[in-house]
């Protein structure tokens, strides 16, 4: 892996770092599942939900809100427990 | 390595409740002010706190911060200091109204006053009845109080440090703290925060735990710090456990689902909180559920393959109720248990939620510290609030709500006070001492070059299970000191964690392992306070302290009325006075603690 791409997916698992732990083990199963392996669409879809405000994200993958943008919902469906 | 230099007024290290609330008062007045954190302040895992913050605003009945210093006191077992208790009670008001005024959207009555709600353990006219002393922003309390703290501290020109981690105190010999040095996670760069004042706020250190309600940044950093640079660490045997985390995952279960009828079950299926609390079995007090819990599985009626723990049943209620009224639960379930709660019901066990000790502060918010023969002397130039500190204002238990009331008065306070010390010093920086920098930086450039390093995942796990099994819920002396001997095996691991990724840019197993030189130094203190303590009080109940007719509850005030203090130096322990002159009313004298 460049360097450039290790430290970009290295950033985004430090942005998984959350203040809700449903959130935290929520990712915590994600990057034990994909280790490395993050194509850099997931990559892109990820930091625009880490950027998001923790509740409304729990909120997200709860379903209690939605999104329509297919980006998003994707990468929602992965963080889901299957 | 090289290490840069920068120099402020104050640095604080941690953008929660406490070190925002702290800054602000810094910055307000004008002095250079710097907060470091590990990650964006409103990630801050003050954002998780829901319930609310107690204030005796009186807006929903009539109440007192007398009351409020009541129940505080006797929440605590009595072990809280009862002037810094009076202290926080008399100020809650002042500091929930100054939140209100930095724009925090409180719940409101229909006349526009902040609406208040019932909380446990908060009672009108001295323990008489519960009283409405909650102050909440709707389930966001936590996440609104950090915004209204965070905006106002970019207008007050506060200089944030966002993805630092703070590594160790700069203190010299004379034993002033003159900064820390901290690590910029996008570069790997070094470097040493020089202040006149340097002020902790790093949270708590929930994550000591297997089972724990913290999320994961909760490591006690500032603690491990502390210790290291030869601070003692007050009361660390007390935390709180709250009955129903989901079992193998921690996720907080609201008392809320047994208020709607949820009930507890063995592996038989029996309700067996009947047999423990008659009237109000499920809905018993915290500690309480969480020790017939855990008497059910140490006594073999648990569920699951290894028994190791007990069911939440609500199949029995309507699905709408579910859906409408326990929102969030069933996708909890869902997620964390595999198990949809409206067909199956969900495994639990008591689970570490908030730690009552930590670094010894008075109610000013300065670190205090044995020196000659005094117990309580202020460290020079170090302050702490929050979580992290320990005023002591919890004492053996806090009561729920609590908490963010100790964020907003202790934030402030220690604010206060270190304005005031900045302002009275004439003095320029004093020099600081290379050898303090040295080490910090080797404890990270051994990480770089330990040879057949442990692996920090295991050992944190080593470390947190030993934690759950030896100083859970419910204590026995043979257990504690077979924890004692297992948690000093684990620190050797500790102390010789390897990494393979040395990269500099964001490198996360970097900071975990840092994080581990933190956590590890917790659960020692707690481990070897806790085996000390032969007594039960509050949240530290031992089998051989049992409720008896001299000592209730097993509490022994003879010999035990007082605070422990651990330093990391030997594992040496000493003790010091409970404070039970408040600092204007008459003393709340000892009591049983009974609800
Ligand atoms: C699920 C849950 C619900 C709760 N609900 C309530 C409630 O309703 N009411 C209540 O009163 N209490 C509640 N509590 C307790 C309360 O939320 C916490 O005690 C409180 O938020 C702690 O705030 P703090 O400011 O001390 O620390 P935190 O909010 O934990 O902030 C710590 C800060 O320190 C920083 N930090 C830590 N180490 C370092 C380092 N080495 N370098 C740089 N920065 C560092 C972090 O980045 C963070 O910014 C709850 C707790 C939990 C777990």
């Amino acid at each position: 892996m460049d360097e450039e791409r290790g430290a970009r997916l290295r950033r985004l698992r430090w942005h998984c770092r959350r203040a809700l732990l449903e959130l935290d083990l929520m990712f915590q199963r994600y990057w034990s599942r994909v280790g490395d392996d993050v194509e850099a669409a997931d990559a892109a879809a990820l930091e625009r939900l880490v950027a998001m405000e923790d509740h409304d994200l729990w909120d997200l993958v709860c379903g209690r809100t939605e999104t329509d943008d297919p980006q998003l919902m994707g990468m929602i469906e992965r963080l889901r427990q299957e | 390595m090289k290490v840069t230099k920068r120099t402020f007024d104050a640095v604080i290290v941690g953008a929660g409740g406490a070190g925002l609330r702290a800054a602000l008062q810094l910055s307000e007045s004008g002095l250079k002010t710097a907060v470091i954190t590990k990650v964006f302040p409103t990630r801050s895992h003050t954002v998780a706190a829901q319930g609310g913050v107690a204030a005796s605003l009186g807006n929903s009945e009539e109440d007192h911060w007398h009351w409020h210093m009541y129940d505080t006191v006797k929440g605590s077992d009595w072990l809280g200091d009862q002037d810094a208790i009076e202290f926080m009670c008399r100020k809650a008001n002042e500091v929930v109204i100054e939140l209100e005024h930095y724009g925090m959207p409180f719940d409101r009555t229909d006349a526009g006053k902040i609406y208040q709600r019932p909380f446990g353990g908060h009672m009108s006219n001295f323990g008489e009845k519960p009283v409405r002393r909650s102050c909440a922003a709707a389930d966001r309390t936590g996440h609104a109080m950090l915004h209204a703290l965070y905006q106002r501290n970019v207008r007050a020109n506060t200089q944030f440090f966002v993805e630092w981690m703070a590594l160790d105190l700069i203190r010299d010999a004379e034993g002033e703290v003159l900064g820390v040095t901290a690590l910029e996670m996008e570069t790997g760069e070094m470097v040493a925060f020089q202040a006149k004042a340097t002020i902790f706020a790093t949270g708590g250190a929930g994550r000591i735990y297997y089972s724990s309600t913290n999320a994961f940044i909760n490591t006690g950093d500032g603690l491990g710090m502390a210790a290291r640079a030869g601070i003692p660490l007050e009361d660390m045997e007390f935390w709180q456990f709250h009955p129903t985390g989901v079992a193998g995952a921690g996720v907080l279960i609201t008392e809320g689902v047994r208020g709607e009828g949820g009930i507890l079950r063995n592996d038989k299926g029996e309700r067996f909180m009947e047999r423990y609390a008659p009237n109000a079995k499920d809905l018993a007090s915290r500690d309480v559920v969480s020790r017939a819990m855990v008497t059910e599985i140490n006594e073999g009626r648990g569920c699951g393959p290894n028994k190791d723990f007990v069911l939440l049943d609500i199949t029995h209620l309507d699905p709408q109720v579910i859906m409408q009224r326990l929102p969030g639960i069933r996708e909890i379930s869902i997620q964390f248990a595999g198990t949809d709660p409206i067909k199956e019901p969900i495994p639990v066990v008591p689970t570490c939620h908030y730690q009552m000790g930590g670094i010894p502060t008075n109610y000013g918010g300065q670190v205090v510290a044995p020196r000659a023969s005094s117990m309580n002397v202020a460290v020079p130039g170090f302050y702490a609030a929050g979580e992290c500190a320990c005023a002591s204002v919890h004492g053996a238990n806090r009561l729920g709500t609590n908490s963010l009331l100790d964020l907003l008065v202790f934030g402030k306070s220690a604010g206060e006070t270190a304005v005031e010390d900045v302002k009275k010093s004439t003095r320029a920086h004093k020099d600081l001492p290379q050898e303090a920098i040295e080490r910090s930086l080797e404890r990270v450039s051994r990480l770089d070059t330990q040879k057949d390093g442990a692996d920090v995942h295991e050992a944190r796990l080593a470390m947190q299970r030993t934690m759950q099994n030896h100083c859970g819920v419910f204590r026995f002396a043979d257990k504690l000191k077979e924890g004692v001997a297992n948690i000093l095996a684990v620190q050797q691991d500790v102390q010789r964690t390897g990494i393979k990724d040395k990269s500099k840019v964001f490198n996360t197993a970097r900071v975990e392992a840092l994080e581990l030189d933190n956590l590890i130094e917790v659960a020692v203190a707690t481990m070897i306070s806790a085996e000390a303590r032969k007594e039960s009080r509050g949240a530290h109940v031992r089998d051989d302290a049992p409720d008896t007719a001299e000592k209730p509850n097993g509490r022994d005030d003879q010999n035990w009325l007082k605070h422990t203090l651990w330093f990391k130096e030997g594992n040496r322990l000493d003790y010091k006075s409970v404070k039970l002159t408040p600092l204007t009313v008459p003393t709340i004298e000892l009591k049983k603690r009974a609800y």
